[in-house]
Parts: C-alpha cells; structure tokens; sequence
C-alpha cells in the first residue's frame, strides 16, 4: 500500500544501494530539508487561503474568489508580488540584527517541525524527549520577535516586542502544565509513545473531565502562543500599527507571515498528538472490527485532519472574538489559566495514580 | 464569596464566548446568508434600494413638462452651491413679465448627495435618483442641465 512510510523506507533504501553510508544520510539530510521547506511553502499557501476563506465565510462575505477556482491562486499571486518587492532596510536600524530576526523566527519554526510524527512510523527524528524539545525550543521564537522589534529602532515595534515577550512567557506555563497533565497519563515524552499509548481511544476521551480542560486550555495558551486574534497585542494593527514586524517589507515580511502560520501548524499538530491520537485511526476500546475498519484510512490523513481541525478551531476563535487589552491577558493567564490548570494537573495525577482513566 | 465569584465568572465567560462562535459558526455552515453583491458580475440583476441617493434628478412627463418654478430655493439651500438656477422672463398674453426656469444646472462633481435641495423644493420638482454610474472621461460631462431643451411648467402647478 502506497504510504508516506513506504515511500521513506523506499527512498532510504534505493539510497543505500547506490550510495555508501555516509554519502546517503547526507543526501537523506537535504531531502528532508527540501522536503520540510516544500512543506512550509505549501502550508504558508494553503493556511493563509484558508483563513481567509474562513474569515470571510464567518463575516458573510465572499473572500478571494478571482484567482483560480475559489480563489485558490490568490495566495500564490500575493507570494509573487512579495517577491519581487524591494526589501528595505531602514536606516537607522540596528542592520544584523534587523536582517537577522526574520531567519531566527522561521528556523526555530523548522527546528519544531523534527519530532511531529506526520503518520505511522513517519517522522525526521524521534527523540525520547519529543514533547519537552519542542516547549523548549518553541520558547526561541520570542528571541526572533525581540530582535525583529529591538532592531528596527522604532518606538512601536519595540512595544510589540515586549508586549510578545510577556504574552509568551506567561501562557507558555499554562501551555506546558497542560501538556504536563497528558504526559502523567502516557508516562512518556517520546512522541512515538504517547502516539501508541492512544491506541485503544485518544486521550481527550480516555482521560475525563482533567483531559477535556487541558486540552481547552492547551488550545487557548496556543492561540495565545501564536500572536494570534484575540491575543494578538504582539502585532495589535489598531494600535502599533503591525507591532514587531512594522518596518519590514517583500520576503522579510512574507517570512514572519509565513512564520505565524507555520507556528498555528506545529502547534495545532502538537495538540493533535496529545490529545486527539496523532496518526492514530478512531478507535474505540477493544472494539475489534471498528478498529479495523477505522485503520483502512491512512494514518497520514487522520494526522492532516485532526491538525486542520484544530487549525479551524483557532481561526474560528480569531474572527469571533474581541481583542484583550494587555491588563486583561495577563489576568486571564495568571489568576484563571494558571491556578486552573496547576489544580487541574493535580487532578490528572490522581486520575493517572487511581487508574480512573480508561 | 470568593471562590462562587471566581467560578460563575468563568462560566458566563465561556457561555458568553460559545454564544459567539456559535453565531459566527452558523455563518460559516449557511453561505446563503453571504450578503456581497458582485457588482459587475450581477449588473443585470442588481436591485438597488430606492432611497439610494445616487444624483438628483427633474422628472418630465410625456408633454415635456416639469414642476420647476425657479424659485431657487433648491440653490440656497444647498451647502456647496452644486446648483445654480438660471431664470429668465417670459411675456405673458396680458403683456406682464413672468419669472421662470431657463437653466437648471446641477454640478454632479461636487454633490455630497446630502438631499437637501429636494426637501427644500415647494413643488416637488427634483428628486434624487438611484442610479450610480456615473464615471465620465472628462468631468464637463458631470455639469448637467436638469431641465430638457423646450421643457416648460406644467400648467396648475403655480397656482
């Protein structure tokens, strides 16, 4: 059967074949590395389209629908234009840095992608400290964001700068606790484990009442994470004009944007692992025949599925709710998000220690 | 008590935030309820409403007759002087001079479309129309004269 494990054992092994060792993990390196831009280039395409097709649709408007069938080209006619715009830098801008942060932010949102299992047996690096890799090197991307906004030398940026730095900081504990609650049941950060641990139902059903709250706050700390409406104060258009990213233009700008929905991406598919099964088919308990029955759909497309339907989730939030102001974020991290999921972990571990979970 | 408070807030934030996505969500499944009109696409079809205040017009009926007197109160009251009344005298049988329109000159490039002129005229003379097309290549073409060539008062209508 035609699978994206099958091709990658194919690939590895006509390599091996006609290269020596060495010569074939180097040439494995830059298929990956080819393959995980190809993959940036289509998910920039594709998420930007699909918000803007879910925003209008929500707003009772029509969206692009000029270019292409339903206006699927438009995304990549705005691409072109932003090619060949001029990349200015301003002049009194601190000119390293400032050319420097657009790459930290799309890097750290490559290095992220390494231990996502994208469908059975299907994955660049499993590491057996998946999940904490991925809290920790996420938490550079607000490196990126401050030198972006430090470097411009522009009162504005620099605010929303420093406004992503705390909005960052803050809901990347309630983020982590919440993945923490779904590490004390699987007992493991490897992905591939926590991925197999869901074979007999995905944690959000198996794990109660504790699972379903740390999954919305998990949810909701990652729209945070992501600068995204309602937690958008990062970029706040009304009031910072674009916040960190004001002063960039053509592809510097194109790769913070593109960055926004590569990171809306990684963390949807993180969720997705934790708690929806990952790769994993719907399967219920020891229902065997269902089972069998739900395995006939590749595990690729119920990866891709559970993280566009987590994505949706995210935009359905975007254009529906207000704005926080930077009084109200921070409350809402720290005296709602935080307590409640700390009590909610201790609910997890007792869950986990009286095996309630199924 | 504290802890009471603390909770029925996070409650009602979260009915108050589902009513929304719930909404937002219904659009979402009902296209039906998408309300852009595509302009030149839908040009056969396309109803605008009737008090869409395009540019002002001066009905004619079919004897080439209108209800304008000249009595320029359309020209003060509008705020910009886009009208201008043009009268002129005619000779009447008993030999009197008579006040009446001669031009009825209207600056459509400098229309706010405010309607006040048609609420100022006595004999309802002008109206505001609903068309809105009303790109030119050069804008002499946007001074119009409302009233026909060899139009005149409808007879009753000073009275």
């Amino acid at each position: 059967m035609l699978s994206l494990e099958g091709i990658s054992n194919f690939i590895h092994e006509w390599l091996n074949g006609h290269l020596n060792a060495t010569l074939a993990l180097l040439a494995e390196f830059v298929i990956i590395g080819v393959a995980a831009i190809g993959l940036f280039a289509v998910l920039g395409l594709g998420l930007v389209w699909m918000e803007r097709k879910v925003a209008a649709l929500m707003q009772i408007r029509m969206g692009p629908n000029r270019i292409g069938p339903k206006g699927i080209f438009q995304t990549s006619a705005d691409t072109v234009k932003l090619i060949m715009k001029e990349a200015l830098t301003p002049e009194n801008a601190d000119k390293i840095l400032f050319n420097m942060a657009p790459f930290v932010v799309i890097i750290v949102a490559m290095l992220i992608l390494v231990p996502i299992a994208f469908a059975r047996n299907f994955q660049i690096w499993d590491i057996n400290i998946g999940v904490l890799y991925v809290t920790s090197v996420s938490s550079l991307s607000v490196i990126g964001i401050l030198m972006a906004g430090w470097s411009s030398g522009n009162k504005y940026s620099l605010l929303g700068a420093m406004r992503s730095g705390a909005q960052i900081v803050s809901y990347e504990l309630s983020a982590g606790l919440s993945v923490l609650s779904i590490i004390v049941l699987t007992g493991s950060l490897k992905i591939s484990d926590i991925v197999a641990s869901q074979e007999d139902g995905w944690w959000i059903f198996k794990g109660h009442i504790p699972a379903i709250i740390a999954f919305v706050i998990f949810i909701i700390a990652a729209t945070a994470e992501t600068n995204r409406a309602p937690f958008d104060l990062a970029e706040a258009e009304s009031e910072l004009t674009a916040g960190f990213h004001t002063e960039y233009g053509g592809m510097k700008f194109a790769l913070f944007f593109l960055s926004e929905y590569i990171n809306i991406f990684i963390v949807c598919a993180i969720g997705a692992t934790l708690f929806l099964g990952g790769w994993m088919p719907f399967h219920i308990g020891h229902w065997a025949a269902f089972n069998h029955i739900m395995d006939y759909i590749p595990s690729s497309f119920w990866f891709f599925g559970k993280t566009i339907f987590l994505i949706f989730l995210i935009m359905w939030f975007r254009w529906t709710f207000p704005r926080l102001r930077v009084d109200q974020l921070l409350n809402l991290e720290w005296k709602y998000l935080f307590p409640i999921s700390m009590f909610n972990l201790l609910l997890m571990t007792l869950v986990a220690i009286m095996g309630w979970h199924f | 008590m504290f802890l009471k408070d603390y909770f029925s807030d996070v409650y009602h934030a979260t009915k108050s935030l589902l009513t929304g996505m719930k909404l937002t969500g219904y659009y979402f499944t009902h296209p039906k309820e998408i309300i852009t009109e595509e302009y030149p696409d839908n040009r056969k079809t396309l109803v605008m409403a009737e008090r869409f205040r395009g540019e002002v017009v001066m009905p004619h009926d079919a004897n080439n007759e209108h209800t304008c007197t000249g009595c320029s109160s359309c020209e003060i009251a509008c705020p910009n002087g886009s009208i201008k009344i043009i009268s002129k005298f005619n000779i009447t049988p008993e030999g009197k001079k008579k006040k009446a329109i001669d031009q009825h000159i209207y600056r459509l490039d400098m229309c706010t479309m405010c309607g006040l002129c048609v609420e100022a005229c006595p004999t309802d003379a002008i109206k505001m129309a609903n068309t809105f097309e009303h790109s030119v290549f050069d804008r002499n073409n946007l001074i119009k004269r409302l009233n026909k060539p060899g139009s005149k008062i409808r007879e009753g209508v000073e009275e």
